[in-house]
């Protein structure tokens, strides 16, 4: 088969599995009215499966840094840290994230994706061992690959089953890095992060925290897992993202191993890419000054993520494990995930569908992602289309 | 030796069952992919299963070559010979 074939069996693949007259994996959107709504295909429609968790896009904070870092600094650095030099933004910013976790030192990366890839590559190579979690982002999957290590899953969240891998390594345990997230992607649940310092403790190994979906959301500052637990000191390196609750785009690591610089001058995603835009490190560091502060966001994220999780699992949905800002409707087929996905979207609602392979063990996902800013109405308006289409594809 | 390895072969045939397409023969040539139906985030899940059942580490990195029932019988039966 040749290049472009394997490429034409795939596209004929998804045709044929997804709905015609609309692009589920590339909707076009025409306009952005704010951090909650959009119009797309000529119609008004609500944002319920972007990352922005504290509505954070449009804070007027945010945008007049932006704006402020392009008159005086330009679009582009046009070039990476290490030939062409780092701004002040990017020093003053990685002096932020590590006072906000009261850590030595920090690096920022161009995207969150490229944080993971090159933390754990710059960490972990040929003769080590990586033990990840079994529903890992793709990012930490891809990380490893690039590293060359040796990779292990273990069953999702199951600590018996992550310490049994660790056991049969032996001597190994102690070059090997352990991975998991603060909240996961799929399902929105947590880790178990007090058991997990606990037995990497016990078995000399190293821990790094992948807080994407959790800073901003967790902790009393909007640290993520880490603070909630109150487990600073047993993590080893915390990444992140800034595409979530910072509503921009790029990635950090903070950690407290002075080794951690080092990752500049080994890790190739971080040597090999442009550095961030100037109006890109301007509004995020707006936006982590808001994060911090940001007790009554946060509180308010949570009432609307409780709101929605309680609502749809008293119509019968089947959810994730635990209430969260990502809230998953797992489906046992793709058909059904679509009409669910469509029927929402032709309520104006527009969320994630994700289908098999990409999800856990075999099922399809309708995930939601709720804001601070959504509004009570359109958390209402939400709830009664959930279960306007229960009646409708459950009967 | 051949009896560990025929012993090994039957125990992943089990295994196999769980996650290849029912009604289809498992033998040591089938193609797990493009015969058992046997998809990459299958084949993850296989491998814990594997680990459990056989007590040995498989890195999910060295399955790039495996394409059959008889190269993950190969690889079951070089790990476990060198633990």
């Amino acid at each position: 088969m040749s290049l472009l074939d394997k490429l034409d069996t795939g596209a004929a693949a998804r045709k044929a599995l997804l709905p015609e007259g609309i692009d589920v994996f590339g909707t076009p959107i025409e306009e952005v009215y704010s951090s909650t709504e959009a119009r797309v295909g000529g119609r008004r429609i609500l944002f319920f499966g972007t990352n922005n968790y504290l509505g954070l896009t449009f804070a007027p904070e945010c945008l007049q840094a932006a704006h402020k870092a392009i008159d005086s600094e330009g679009t582009g650095t046009t070039g990476s840290r290490m030939a062409n030099g780092s701004y002040s933004g990017h020093r003053a910013l990685e002096k932020e994230f590590a006072d906000f976790y009261h850590c030595r030192s920090s690096i920022v990366f161009t995207t969150g994706y490229q944080a993971n890839l090159a933390m754990i590559s710059g960490l972990a190579g040929t003769n080590d061992v990586i033990l990840i979690d079994g529903d890992s982002h793709a990012s930490i999957y891809d990380g490893c690959r690039l590293s060359g290590a040796e990779i292990i899953r273990f069953r999702h969240n199951d600590m018996a089953d992550m310490e049994k891998r660790l056991r049969r390594l032996g001597e190994r345990t102690r070059s090997t890095l352990i991975i998991v997230e603060g909240i996961y992607s799929m399902l929105g649940d947590r880790a178990p992060l007090a058991d997990i310092v606990k037995i990497k403790n016990s078995y000399g190994s190293m821990l790094l925290l992948d807080e994407a979906h959790s800073l901003g959301v967790l902790g009393q500052t909007g640290q993520g897992l880490v603070e909630e637990a109150g487990l600073i000191d047993g993590v080893d390196f915390i990444t992140g993202t800034f595409s979530k609750s910072l509503g921009s785009i790029g990635g950090y690591c903070v950690s407290n191993h002075l080794q951690l610089d080092q990752i500049r001058y080994v890790s190739r995603p971080y040597i090999f890419t442009a550095s961030p835009s100037p109006a890109t490190i301007a509004s995020t560091r707006a936006a982590l000054k808001l994060l911090r502060d940001g007790t009554e966001l946060r509180k308010k994220l949570w009432r609307n993520a409780r709101k929605l999780y309680s609502r749809l699992d008293e119509l019968g949905y089947l959810l994730g494990p635990e209430p969260g800002p990502v809230i998953a409707t797992i489906l046992h087929s793709p058909q059904q995930a679509m009409m669910l996905w469509k029927g929402l979207f032709d309520y104006g609602i527009y969320v994630n569908l994700i289908l098999p392979p990409a999800a856990p063990e075999g099922n399809s996902l309708v995930r939601c992602s709720v804001s601070a800013a959504h509004t009570e109405e359109q958390m209402d308006y939400v709830g009664n289309t959930f279960a306007e289409l229960r009646k409708k594809i459950f009967k | 030796m051949a009896h560990d390895y025929n012993n090994i072969l039957q125990k992943l045939c089990h295994h196999i069952g769980h996650f290849a397409s029912s009604g289809i023969e498992i033998v040591p040539e089938s193609d797990l992919i493009n015969q058992l139906a046997i998809d990459s985030v299958k084949l993850l899940n296989l491998v814990m299963e594997i680990e459990d059942e056989f007590d040995i580490s498989v890195p999910i990195n060295v399955l790039a070559d495996v394409q059959t029932v008889r190269d993950l019988a190969d690889l079951i039966h070089k790990i476990k010979s060198a633990s």
